[in-house]
This record gives structure tokens, sequence and C-alpha cells, in this order.
């Protein structure tokens, strides 16, 4: 037992001491694995190829010795607390997380911040203060849908907003941007709102019940899979076609396309990209390579222009979403949310 | 399910020597099977993953397989009763928001929750006697009330586990891992009082023979209502130790010991009806669940087949478990 005892004195030493002695070292020898929850869901579904994609390059290039991703059987925080605790133990230089928990993963989270591993949360962040968080920019998104259509009016518009579901934090704060854009341009005034709750067809139903009541409406402010529905019950009405903000997926751009083909529609698009694992990724393999970064990280969403909708279109498969796979040098025009 | 049956006297067929002592070689391996699988399954971690061979190993694999050992207890006390407890994943959630909340603000406050906690699950116990209810949709009932009550403490993940707490799961203990020492000692002292005391005996018999029990002139009401509270006394340890070691807590954060907790006492060697029950097998049963998980993540199979894997092992363990019982009722 004595020898065994001298092993753990060892070993904690050694992963005590391991940041501090490769701090500037190339990271070709070290593994980063992912931690995941869930995988029931097509924006998951992108999140996971694109991780893959990413590591794959990453691992070919000689930038890092192994990505591995590994998805709990059920979203359970304790299923998910268990594997990062085995992730610790397989010796991973750094974890990336999608948390099924903000909190109850936050004793293992310690854990391996403990035994000097970097961890990396993303989408589904974690609260624990030595984990670093890279949280989605939802009211920058939702201020810059308002930016763009004040550019489109100056002289002033009616605007309906489509909100997402009621009390879910993430409607919550595109919804505080959309507001933030009225007060920074008075001349927008939304006069409706209704909540579509990112589904298409809710979206089209809400927006059929309340147009009869609404004075001419020039644009809508959507939050994505909900811009396709809301046409729909414009074209029902047979209202003229308002400008519509929507939410980067495929049949809300194809559907732009075939306009802007047919009368030169102009409109926006954006939203969360599902491949913030490949920035998650990227800021991992930084932060292992010795670079200082802030806790809290905001990443910005991805838009869609009119010059960019065919190109964003090319390669999309049916009911996906517009990704971007993120490259090291994105990792550097990150936000901290403070400095906003 | 309740109901007291009427004794079934079977004719005890007369074992000569040989069918005696093979009758016994099976009932050995029939108890040694969870030891076995958990050896077996230890080893091959051992060997796929060295690092997991040393304290701080054995401490990191181990430690969430306390709140799930302490949760199989649970689940146990309730099946030597043949009742099932489906309520006992969103109690220990439960009690993990009372102890990040309450408990945490208020400690006297808390602690009075928790007993409450307790007292509620021995009047269980007594409702589902006195009015004969199958326990099973009493306790579905018990879990949305549960998982209602933790939402309201805690809308959102969050609050902090006391302090004393997070120290009190983080012990140092000499030589072994602190959840080898808690999941030993949780083991032994379940097994003494249940398989070695009077009164464990008397418990146990009110699965196996509630009728005899009865008649013998032990109150059912008693047997029933101390095995509930001592289930719910457990689920209260459990939660607390869950608790201390996520530091905070989530609503829905053990709502999977249910099924693990149940399927741990399976594992174990325990029977659903009976009052067959084996406390050291729960013990193991949980920790070869808890092991079978680490096992998949260190082989880096593809997560699509985790989930298959995961069952194909529990399928093995309980497969062999039916080929060794079936060697105890016809012994060759």
């Amino acid at each position: 037992m004595e020898r065994h005892m001298l092993r753990c004195a060892l070993l904690s030493s050694a992963l005590l001491l391991a940041p501090f002695m490769s701090a500037q070292a190339d990271t070709a020898d070290k593994t980063i694995a992912l931690s995941n929850n869930y995988a029931g869901n097509s924006w998951r579904q992108s999140m996971l190829s694109s991780w893959q994609q990413t590591t794959d390059q990453a691992v070919k290039a000689g930038i890092i010795a192994g990505a591995d991703s590994f998805t709990t059987g059920e979203n359970q925080a304790t299923e998910q607390a268990a594997q990062i605790q085995n992730l610790i133990l397989q010796g991973y230089n750094a974890i990336v997380i999608d948390a099924a928990s903000p909190t109850a993963l936050n004793g293992a989270v310690k854990q391996a911040c403990d035994a000097g591993i970097i961890v990396v949360s993303f989408d589904g962040v974690v609260t624990e203060p030595c984990a670093y968080r890279i949280s989605m920019d939802f009211k920058q998104s939702g201020l810059d849908g308002m930016n763009y259509l004040a550019k489109r009016f100056p002289g002033g518009a009616n605007i309906l907003e489509v909100r997402g579901l009621a009390g879910v934090s993430v409607d919550e704060l595109i919804h505080t941007g959309v507001m933030a854009g009225t007060s920074k341009h008075p001349q927008l005034k939304v006069v409706g709102s209704v909540n579509g709750n990112w589904s298409q067809t809710a979206a089209q139903k809400a927006v059929a019940g309340i147009l009869p009541s609404l004075p001419k409406i020039d644009a809508v402010v959507t939050q994505g899979d909900d811009g396709f529905g809301v046409a729909q019950a414009f074209t029902a009405a047979g209202r003229p076609l308002p400008v519509i903000i929507f939410g980067n997926r495929e049949e809300e751009l194809a559907w732009w396309k075939k306009q802007k083909d047919a009368n030169g529609y102009e409109a926006f698009s954006i939203s969360s990209a599902p491949s913030i694992s490949s920035l998650a990724f990227w800021v991992a393999q930084q932060l292992l390579d010795g670079k200082q970064m802030p806790h809290d990280l905001l990443s910005p969403a991805i838009s869609v222009t009119q010059d960019t909708l065919e190109s964003s279109l090319k390669g999309l498969e049916k009911g996906g979403i517009v990704s971007h796979v993120y490259s090291v040098d994105d990792v550097a025009q990150l936000k901290s949310p403070v400095a906003q | 399910m309740n109901a007291p049956q009427p004794m079934t006297l079977k004719p005890q067929p007369m074992l000569s020597g040989t069918q005696g002592a093979a009758v016994n070689r099976a009932r050995w391996l029939r108890n040694a099977l969870p030891a076995f699988s958990l050896i077996v399954l230890l080893g091959t971690i051992f060997i796929m993953q060295p690092r997991a061979m040393s304290y701080m190993g054995m401490n990191l694999m181990l430690n969430l397989a306390v709140p799930i050992a302490l949760a199989t207890i649970a689940q146990m006390l309730i099946i030597t009763v043949n009742d099932l407890d489906l309520s006992l994943g969103s109690f220990i959630s439960f009690v993990a928001c009372v102890a990040a909340t309450l408990l945490n603000d208020h400690p006297l406050l808390g602690s009075l929750a928790l007993l409450g906690c307790i007292g509620v699950y021995a009047l269980l116990g007594a409702l589902i006697h006195i009015r004969q209810l199958p326990a099973i949709v009493v306790t579905l009932g018990m879990s949305f009330i549960w998982v209602g009550g933790a939402v309201l403490l805690l809308p959102a993940p969050g609050g902090s586990a006391p302090q004393w707490l997070q120290a009190l799961v983080k012990i140092k203990t000499p030589l072994l891992p602190f959840a080898v020492v808690v999941c030993v000692l949780l083991a032994i002292a379940v097994h003494l009082f249940l398989m070695r005391s009077t009164w464990g005996v008397v418990l146990r018999g009110a699965g196996g023979n509630p009728l005899a029990i009865a008649k013998a002139g032990w109150s059912l009401l008693r047997i029933k209502v101390t095995l509930y509270a001592m289930a719910g006394s457990f689920g209260v340890l459990s939660g607390l130790f869950l608790v201390g070691l996520t530091t905070s807590a989530d609503a829905n954060m053990a709502l999977r010991y249910t099924l693990l907790s149940i399927a741990g006492v399976i594992l174990g060697g325990g029977e659903f009806t009976g009052g067959r029950v084996s406390p050291i097998g729960a013990v193991l049963g949980a920790l070869t669940l808890v092991l079978a998980g680490s096992l998949l993540s260190f082989i880096r199979i593809s997560p699509d087949w985790q989930i298959g894997a995961q069952g194909a092992i529990l399928i093995l363990v309980l497969a062999l478990r039916t080929a060794v019982n079936r060697l105890e009722v016809r012994p060759a």
C-alpha cells in the first residue's frame, strides 16, 4: 500500500504540474474529448457532424493527437457527470461539454479542473467558475435583424414580432434584442406580437389569427423555424408579402430564393449555428496552447444576406440549418459579454 | 399483490446427501454471481485503462456509485415486501433540491423538511397497506408530486449544497477511497440487519409469507411502515450524497435512479416477489451498473451502440443468473 500511495502522489503531482510544464508547448500530443448529453434532434446531429469534420482535419493536420466524442445514452445529468469522470480518468487534456444541466455537472467539472484539465462548455453551458463558457449572442442576433430593417425602411415600418416558446430564456433574449432595436431605431414600430413556438405550423396558425386585426405589415421578425409558416399565412390571407427576418432553416431559404427569382424579393436571415461545437474545439485547442482567454465568451450568430443566399443554400440538405465550420482564426474574434 | 396469500404447503422432498450438496452449490453460485460479474468488469477496466487502478481512479469511477448504491438499498427494502417504488428517482431529486436550498439557507428548517420526507414515506407504507393499493400506482403518482415539489423549490437549476456536505463526500480515507469504504459499510450494515437479526427475518417474512407472519402475531402494518420509512431514509441519504458530489441541484437530476435501482436489486440476486433480497448483492449490482458505463466509455464504443451494449451486459448477467437458478431448482 506504501507504493500505492506513492503512485497516487506522483500521479496527482504530475497532473497538477502538467499545465504549467506544457503551457507554451505545441498541442500535437494533446487529446480533447467532447461530452454530449443528447443527440436526438437535427441541431445536435449537425453539431456532432461539425465536430467530427473539424477534428478529423485537425488530427490529420497534426494539430491535435485525438478528439473523440461521447454521447450519453439518456439526457440525464448524473449520467453525464459519470461520463466526465471517466473522461478525466482516460487522461484527456481538455473536455468540451454540451451540458445536460447548468449546475448538476459542477462537481465533476471541478474535479476535471483540479486534475489540470481544461473544460470548455458551449450551448448548454455549466456555471462552475473554473470552466469556460461559449454562449450564443441571442440578444445581438435580435438586434441585427432590427438593424437590417432600419436600413430597409428609413421612413418607418410596421413590424410583427413572432416569438418562440414562452418562458424559455432564448426567446426572452432575442426579444430583448428586438426591443433594443426599436429604441435604437424609433421609426420601427412593433404593432403586434405572437408566439410561433419555433414551429412552422404553430407560427402559421398564430399569424393567421392576428393578421385581420393588424394594419399593413411591412416586416416580420422571426426567431427561426417559423419564417416559412409566416410567409404561408400572409399568402393565404392575400396580404402583400412583408420583409421577413428568417432563421437560417433550409425551407425558409428555399422559399426566399423562389421569391427572389420570381420578383426580386429581399430579406435577411440570422440564427445560431450548430457548428458552435467546432468553435468550442478551437477554443479548447488554443487554451491548451497556452493562450489566455476570458471564461465567458459570446459566439456570434450566422447571417444570410441577399448576396450570400445562393452560396448558403448550396449543399444545405433538406430540413437542415445553415452552418459554418469555424477555423482557429475565429477564436480571436470572440467577444466577452463584459466588453460589450 | 399485497394481499396475504394462503400459505402454500409444498411437500418438501427429502433431499439425499448429494442432492443437498448440489442445491447448496447452486445457492452459493447464485450468491457469488454479483461479486463474480463485478470482478470480471473491474478486471477488464483495469486492463483497458491501467490509470483506473489507483486511489484517484477508483474514487473517480465509483463516487457517483454511492448515491446509486444507497438508492438501490432503498428500492430493495420496498421490494422486500413485494412492492415497487417508481418515485425513488424523483424523490432523490427532490431531496437534492431541498438540500441545495432549504438545508443550506435554514439548516433547522431543512432538516425538518428531510425528516418530513421520511414521514411521508412511512405514511405511504401505511396507506398502501391499509387501503390495499398497488404500490406501483401510488408511487407513480408520488413521483409527479416529488418532481413538482422540486421544480417549485428550484424553478431553474441552481442552489448550493451546504459546505459541510461537500466536505463530507470528499473525505480522503486512508488506503481505500471513501466511495469504496461507504459501499462496504453500507452492504455489511444492511446485511447484518436484514439477514442476520430477528427483526430482519420478520421483515423479509412479510414479503415471503405475509399470512404466516400475521398469524405469528406481528403487525403487517408496522412492518410495512418500518420498511417504507427505512427506504425513505436511504433515499434521503442518497439525495444528500448526490448533491454533495454535484455541489448544486437540478429538479431532474436523479430521475434515472428509479430504474437503475430496480436493475441493481435484480442484478444483485434479488427477486420481485417472495422477500428474496440480498443487501450485499444489491450494492454489488449498483456498482456493476456504474462500472458497465465506465467500461463502455473506456472501450470507445461509438455512442450509437453504447446504450445497446449496456443493455447487452445486463442481459448477459441476468441470463447467467437464470441458468444458475435452474441449477438450483433441478439439481442434476
